[in-house]
């Protein structure tokens, strides 16, 4: 393999990885704060990709982005507030099994409204742009992603580190009941970290779709649970940790796909979760957390 | 000679930077019934836990009956972290996992009670016989084991009645009142043929005059399964009847120990309870 | 309140057994006119099998597996691969030939599904070791994982002359008779009850109540839950080859995520820790879709259009029915108890009474 294809295929993996890094911090922020794999996540960032299509196809991509991105945003935290928040007090699996149904949910509904039949994803003029350095070609979107990625990062980590709401987002994270008689209002960091979840699933879907082209209605499905393996991979609850896992996950999988194995592409993602349950179940940052006898 | 039935060497449990349990070494003799005090958080339950392998200890060693059951050395990170003393003295490495402990003749009952919730009383009793089946998945599938069945079956009626648990047998276990369910998970420890019973605050909830009726209770088991009982309680009254000998425990250290009167009048006990005022010192 | 007494629900119960079988064979008769009610009753009972083996684990044991799909993969693919006719091997694997041991190997169904079992009961087995350590959703996204690479594995261009990739496998004969298809489910899923109400069974309880406690019972939790893993692994597997049978056309793609999530929804609405819910369940679940089929068709009332009728409708009418059943009926149909006779009779029972009582009422009121 020559240099180019080398650092080409290096590109695709980051970009990639970098798609995947936004969406697995909605999962690892809600696994945080709930214990609650939120399966019906991918979906929402199908969803978003769905949006997007009809907003483009209505009106200049500059007015399409922040109206699509608030409708994510609304979708995140009302699948919250209808699915989850009347399941506070029931058992982890019922919560889980809730989530399920809101994916299946959602999925039948895309089958519903837009048909299984893929859709084209609009092209957004600038990220479209090729650049060509050397005899390297890439689109916009390619190059922007992990910057992009790292920059919402920082600036979630700031949040999370400098603002009350990010206090309060520690202290649920960290004990639920207290801090509720702490006088945290905890549905409304529930909320907020729902929308932040669902805003960088926009982003990611975003970056994901003008690379891949086309929308179905399980094009969540797999790239959920990727997320979620990149999530436990860099450490259930831990951000830059969600951030590295799909990094690692985005290249890992681009570089099978390079060297021809790309039908095992999605069987690495899980293959490595297992190796990573069995050698540090606390991921790569995570902190570990002894059962009380 | 005494027969010792439980030692523990040197044991220390840390958590991160925490020592739960500092170099702990006790030993409980056959037939004794000993308690173990001491405010809360000074490491009482975690004792427990690493004597029942639900811990392994960071450094020390347990031996039941005269065999090491569980030792354990600083390892990994913890060489680093480790706070407590006598590193190096264990390198055999031995963890039991709690199920094969209470083979060997240790049970436990928990301090914050943990019975099978939606299981009823003869059910939760009779789960404990399982340990000793003898017939394979299939046998016991197809009924092949009518015999053992029958035996493990007529063993868990004779062990409710013994308890006075047999009027409330096909009840829900969670209905029961607090102190039938803390008599029942004593009547499921029991159930697996212990020769040490592990106590954790047997008396904890209860009103005065069940606690009252506790120690004859606690004796009359004794007597009967041939027991030696290990304790952690918090209620002085009881534990002065009831113990041969008193370890007291602060800070995850030993503090004291021997007969009741001896612990009565040791003087570090007595601050250790009511706090040692600062400006008096 | 009376209660029947046993010789009544003996009775019972025959009677309605007897009463199925006499329909499934008129049924099975003239199978032309009825293939479509008959095909429904046999995805019930295919369902109804990999519900309950969920369930042994799920509601039983406690372990929230997501495995199921690549288990009934791996006995689907055994079973077609053992029963497509020698001769129609060719035509089957045209494009990629077939792998020289596998021309000539044929085993009759129950052998055939016997052996898919065992196979997925063995893959259980070894996915067990390093997944049944980990924790509720831990072990969910796991098994869930293992689904997945067992799907690619199977549509791996390595495996081609075995699985035949993408193409997927044909020419699978079908049952003889529906009334099979209920006999092997029957005996898979009486199997089970057997295991579950044995001291095993009362052990794997013990797990899901409280594994601390359970260990310090003397239960090694790793050796019992493998046990229950195995087991439902191998009926899983049986199902899977009951599921190619009756599909009699099987590739990868049949067993994607989906079908896992249909499985858990049968069991969630059945009642987790319910055999006759799963049973139940499988039978509304896979007759429900049916059902609200003419969801799918264009309504026209009065020469106007009823708009949201058309293509696809009837599932997000049935998933929100689900999402409804999950949020308010959380025990499901049954909870964690089971159908018996005297439930049935004390529900008519109390029927009877609140009728009476309602009657009274108005009289009641008439009077004054």
């Amino acid at each position: 393999m020559s240099g180019v294809t080398l650092l080409q295929h290096g590109l695709t993996g980051i970009s990639l990885g970098g798609a995947y890094a936004l969406i697995a911090i909605g999962y690892t922020m809600v696994y945080g704060i709930l214990r609650l794999i939120n399966f019906a996540h991918g979906d929402i960032f199908m969803m978003a990709g769905y949006f997007m299509i009809f907003a483009v196809a209505s009106m200049p991509w500059f007015l399409a982005i922040p109206l699509v991105m608030c409708l994510t945003v609304l979708l995140g935290v009302a699948i919250e507030r209808v699915a989850y928040k009347p399941l506070r007090s029931a058992p982890r699996m019922s919560i889980m099994i809730s989530a399920i149904g809101v994916s299946y949910l959602l999925q039948n509904l895309a089958t519903y409204l837009f048909t299984a039949l893929p859709r084209g994803y609009p092209d957004i003029p600038f990220l479209k742009k090729i650049l060509h350095i050397g005899d390297l070609s890439a689109s916009l979107v390619t190059i922007v992603t992990p910057f992009l990625t790292i920059l919402l990062t920082l600036l979630l980590i700031a949040l999370i580190n400098h603002t009350k709401l990010g206090m309060a987002m520690r202290a649920v994270s960290k004990d639920y009941e207290t801090s509720q008689l702490m006088g945290i209002r905890i549905n409304k960091v529930i909320s907020a970290t729902f929308a932040i979840g669902s805003l960088l699933a926009f982003v990611g879907s975003v970056l994901y779709f003008t690379d891949r082209m086309t929308v179905f209605p399980f094009s969540g499905t797999l790239p959920g649970l990727k997320c979620f393996v990149a999530a436990v991979l860099g450490g259930i609850g831990s951000i830059p940790g969600a951030v590295i896992g799909g990094f690692i996950l985005g290249i890992g999988e681009t570089a099978l796909v390079a060297l021809g194995y790309s039908t095992f592409s999605d069987a690495f993602t899980f293959a490595i979760l297992i190796v990573m349950l069995l050698f540090r179940p606390t991921g790569l940052f995570g902190e570990k957390v002894t059962d009380k006898v | 000679m005494t027969d010792t039935v439980l030692k523990l060497n040197d044991v220390t449990m840390q958590f991160g930077g925490v020592v739960a349990v500092n170099n702990l070494s006790m030993h409980v003799d056959r037939g004794e019934i000993v308690a173990i005090i001491g405010p809360n958080g000074a490491g009482k339950t975690t004792a427990f836990n690493v004597i029942t392998g639900v811990y392994a200890p960071t450094n020390g060693s347990v031996e039941f009956c005269g065999k090491t059951v569980i030792s354990n050395c600083p390892q990994g990170k913890m060489r680093k972290l480790y706070a407590g003393e006598n590193i190096g003295s264990y390198d055999q490495i031995v963890r039991k996992t709690p199920d094969r402990i209470t083979k060997l003749g240790i049970a436990r009952t928990f301090q914050n009670i943990r019975l099978f919730k939606s299981l009823t009383v003869f059910e939760n009793v009779l789960i404990a016989r399982h340990m000793n089946i003898r017939a394979n998945l299939f046998a016991a599938a197809f009924m092949l084991n009518r015999q053992e069945d029958q035996k493990m079956r007529r063993e868990t009626d004779e062990l409710l009645n013994i308890l006075d648990l047999y009027d409330v047998r096909d009840e829900i276990s969670s209905s029961l009142p607090y102190g039938k369910q803390r008599r029942l998970e004593i009547a499921r420890a029991l159930a697996t043929e212990p020769s040490l019973l592990l106590l954790d605050e047997p008396a904890a909830g209860m009103n005065p005059q069940e606690t009252n009726e506790l120690t004859g209770f606690i004796h009359r088991l004794k007597e009967e399964f041939h027991l030696t009982v290990l304790m952690i309680e918090h209620h002085m009254n009881l534990v002065m009847e009831i113990s041969d000998r008193i370890y007291v425990l602060d800070f995850g250290k030993l503090i004291a120990a021997g007969t009741p009167e001896k612990i009565q009048n040791d003087q570090r006990v007595i601050d250790a309870y009511l706090g040692v005022a600062e400006d008096e010192q | 309140m009376k209660t029947l007494d046993k010789k009544t629900n003996y009775i019972l119960s025959a009677v309605f057994a007897g009463l199925v079988v006499a329909i499934l064979v008129f049924m099975d008769s003239d199978r032309a006119a009825y293939s479509y009610p008959l095909a429904i009753l046999q995805r019930s009972a295919i369902y109804a099998v990999v519900a309950v083996a969920m369930n042994l684990l799920t509601g039983f044991t406690g372990l929230f597996s997501l495995g199921q799909a690549g288990f009934m993969a791996i006995g689907a693919y055994t079973v077609a691969i053992l029963t497509i006719p020698v001769a129609q091997r060719p035509a089957v694997y045209y494009i990629n030939g077939i792998a020289e041991p596998l021309a000539e190997a044929s085993a009759p169904l129950w052998a055939a599904l016997i052996l898919g079992g065992l196979l997925a009961a063995f893959m259980g087995f070894l996915i067990g070791y390093p997944v049944l350590r980990l924790k509720s959703d831990y072990l969910a996204i796991a098994t869930l994982g293992f689904s997945e690479i067992i799907r690619a594995f199977i549509a791996a261009p390595m495996l081609d002359k075995v699985t035949n990739g993408s193409y997927g496998l044909k020419s699978i004969p079908g049952f003889p008779s529906t009334l099979m298809v209920f006999l092997v489910a029957a005996l898979c899923i009486f199997l089970m009850i057997l295991v579950i109400r044995s001291s095993y069974g009362r052990a794997f309880k013990a797990i899901r109540e409280d594994e601390i406690a359970a260990e310090s019972m003397g239960i090694n939790l790793f050796k019992h839950k493998q046990m229950a893993f195995v087991i439902s692994c191998f009926f899983t597997g049986i199902s899977g080859g009951m599921l190619a049978v009756f599909m009699r056309s099987i590739d990868s793609k049949t067993f994607q995520i989906g079908l896992t999530y249909d499985i858990l929804l049968i069991v969630v609405l059945g009642g987790i820790g319910s055999i006759t819910g799963s049973i139940l369940g499988s039978f509304l679940m896979t007759a429900g879709r049916e059902w609200l089929r003419f969801f799918d068709d264009p309504l026209v009332i009065g020469g106007f259009s009823v708009p949201l009728f058309r293509s696809g409708f009837r599932m997000v009418i049935f998933s929100l029915i689900l999402m409804t059943v999950v949020l308010y009926y959380r025990k499901g149909l049954l909870g964690n108890r089971e159908f018996s006779w005297n439930g049935i009779y004390a529900f008519l029972q109390r029927l009877v009474q609140k009728g009476k009582h309602k009657k009274g009422g108005k009289e009641a009121k008439s009077h004054d």
